[in-house]
């Protein structure tokens, strides 16, 4: 989250202070580039659901403590209730709706349905999220790693045993 | 949560000038602190001043074995550094023991020295809290205490200090640098956490607007001998009850340097002096290790909900000592997960 922002890379150099009211925010979503009005304090995560009709990523806890509503930034997973939709402008965003590129599920998808890794389905989105950059980061090794890297994705039906066999089970095709 | 006006910082001096001249002005970093707070109401900037485009994020070795970190590089950068892992274990190992991994690429250096007290009366903005609202009584006093502080309290706040990080800074006797209105400045971590007193909102010496720009470790002979010891109520993804950042030398088996430091127990990081006091030039030994910690925690005035604390802090520092002496293991999802 440190590259430079559009401010920068158009070199204009006087920065203007933006808000209350609502300001264009443009935002690049799943490779799409999409211009909304929102106020600054507007979370990534409110600017998906309510503006962006992107509803995969959830609304758990509004507070960091859940990891519902995991997305990436920038190809890193990211809590969208603690971000400002404001601060993306200038990064990549990809909800669970842009993780597979073409209409096919990702493999992950796939292993959650195969593995049974869900009742309700609400903390889904987001710990298909995790565990795809979990698997990008290298940090499936053995199931106490799983474990501990997927500890920021709480399930409330406890789904846990079988969202790690989905995990394995990707890791182990690859 | 209230409107916010929202400022993209170009540059460090410029961002320094926008916060110190504007009381209602806070900076932005990940946000996983100041977002939240603002959300709650317990935060009321009417203006954030973004900095995640300032070029403050390196992380480097110094040629003399020391580091340096800027004050926007993120926890998971810093924690997977080879440099960190090799000089300060510690290190490493408290960033990854805190928070979540998404969090963990979102929450800077700076901002996690910062963060605010877990204290469930300061955080919903309603009860009386000296912190927030100084003057209004501490709600905690009388109330749910249990992961409150056993040391370093006062009459007037018994909050813990929530940063792991900082646990492990302040062993490591690692400066904040930062950049205010009136210049540079360098403080000892040990000094930059300032104890709850009668002034329980003021947590740090810095003047409003003044920027932490970086973080400096100096090398240190134990450091690479050292670990981070987390005891929480669940494996992973909680604060601590009782955490413990340890750095030891041992020379014919006895204690040649210790670095010692306490978290989830105090109002500040810990530094552990008095224990650390005690064990130079003493065998490196349970006994040894149980007196200092006997020491150490000596003075803690527990609340009933909390006493389990003073326990609980001393086994923890024998065994942290006891690890690094190969005495014994540390359990799976207590110290580092990797
Ligand atoms: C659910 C949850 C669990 C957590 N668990 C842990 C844990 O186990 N261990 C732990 O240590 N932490 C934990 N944290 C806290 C987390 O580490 C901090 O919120 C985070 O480090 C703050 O960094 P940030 O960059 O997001 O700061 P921000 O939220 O952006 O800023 C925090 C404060 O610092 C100020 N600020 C930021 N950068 C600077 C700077 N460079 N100079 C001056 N002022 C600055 C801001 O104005 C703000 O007041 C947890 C947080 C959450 C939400
Ligand atoms: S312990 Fe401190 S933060 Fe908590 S209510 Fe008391 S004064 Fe406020
Ligand atoms: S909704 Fe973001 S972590 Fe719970
Ligand atoms: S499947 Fe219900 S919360 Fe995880």
């Amino acid at each position: 989250m440190s590259s430079p922002g559009p401010a920068l890379a158009r070199g204009d150099t006087t920065p203007a202070e933006r808000g209350p009211e609502a300001v264009r925010v443009t935002l690049s979503v799943n490779g799409t580039e999409h211009e909304i009005h929102i106020e600054p304090r507007v979370s990534l995560l409110d600017a998906l659901r309510e503006r962006l009709d992107l509803t995969g990523a959830k609304k758990g806890c509004d507070q960091g403590t859940c990891g519902a509503c995991t997305v990436w930034v920038d190809g890193r997973r990211a809590l969208a209730c603690l971000t400002l939709a404001v601060t993306c402008e200038g990064h990549e965003i990809t909800t669970v709706e842009g993780l597979s590129a073409d209409a096919e599920p990702h493999p992950l998808q796939r292993a959650f349905m195969e593995q049974d890794a869900f009742q309700c389905g609400y903390c889904t989105p987001g710990q298909i999220m995790s565990a795809a950059a979990l698997l990008d980061e290298g940090h499936a090794r053995d199931d106490a790693e799983i474990k501990e890297w997927m500890s920021g994705n709480i399930c409330r039906c406890a789904a846990y045993p079988n969202i790690r066999a989905a995990i394995r089970a990707v890791r182990d095709q690859t | 949560m209230r409107t916010i006006t929202y400022l993209r910082a170009t540059d460090t001096a410029g961002a320094v000038e926008a916060v110190s001249s504007d009381p209602t002005s806070d900076y932005l970093a990940g946000g996983t602190t100041e977002v939240d707070l603002l959300r709650q109401e317990v935060l009321n900037p009417r203006r954030l001043v973004d900095i995640n485009d300032l070029p403050l994020n390196g992380i480097e070795g110094t040629p003399e074995g020391g580091l340096r970190i800027g004050a926007l590089a993120r926890m998971s950068e810093v924690a997977a550094h080879p440099v960190v892992r090799e000089r300060f274990p510690v290190l490493a190992q408290a960033l990854e023991s805190g928070a979540s991994p998404q969090l963990r690429n979102m929450a800077s250096m700076g901002g996690n020295l910062l963060q605010r007290v877990r204290c469930s009366y300061f955080r919903d903005a309603e009860s009386p809290c000296n912190k927030r609202e100084p003057g209004t009584g501490c709600s905690a006093l009388a109330g749910f205490s249990r992961g409150h502080a056993v040391l370093g309290t006062s009459e007037h706040c018994i909050a813990t200090h929530p940063s792991d990080l900082a646990v492990a800074l302040v062993a490591l006797d690692a400066h904040v640098r930062t950049l205010g209105p009136r210049g540079e400045r360098a403080y000892p971590a040990d000094e930059f956490f300032l104890l709850p007193g009668d002034s329980p909102h003021r947590e740090h010496p810095m003047e409003h607007g003044e920027l932490i720009t970086g973080i400096e470790v100096p090398a240190t002979d134990p450091a690479r001998r050292s670990l981070y010891l987390k005891v929480r109520d669940r494996a992973s993804y909680e604060f601590a009850l009782v955490s413990v950042a340890a750095a030891l030398s041992v020379v014919d088996g006895s204690v040649a340097d210790v670095r010692l430091a306490l978290g989830g127990v105090a109002t500040t990081p810990w530094r552990a002096r008095r224990a650390e006091d005690f064990l130079v030039g003493a065998a490196a030994d349970a006994d040894a290790f149980g007196m200092a910690a006997r020491v150490e925690m000596a003075d803690a005035q527990p609340t009933p909900m909390n006493a389990f604390k003073v326990e609980l802090a001393r086994r923890t520092i024998v065994r942290a000592l006891r690890t690094l002496t190969g005495g014994r293991e540390a359990d799976p999802g207590t110290g580092s997960p990797t």
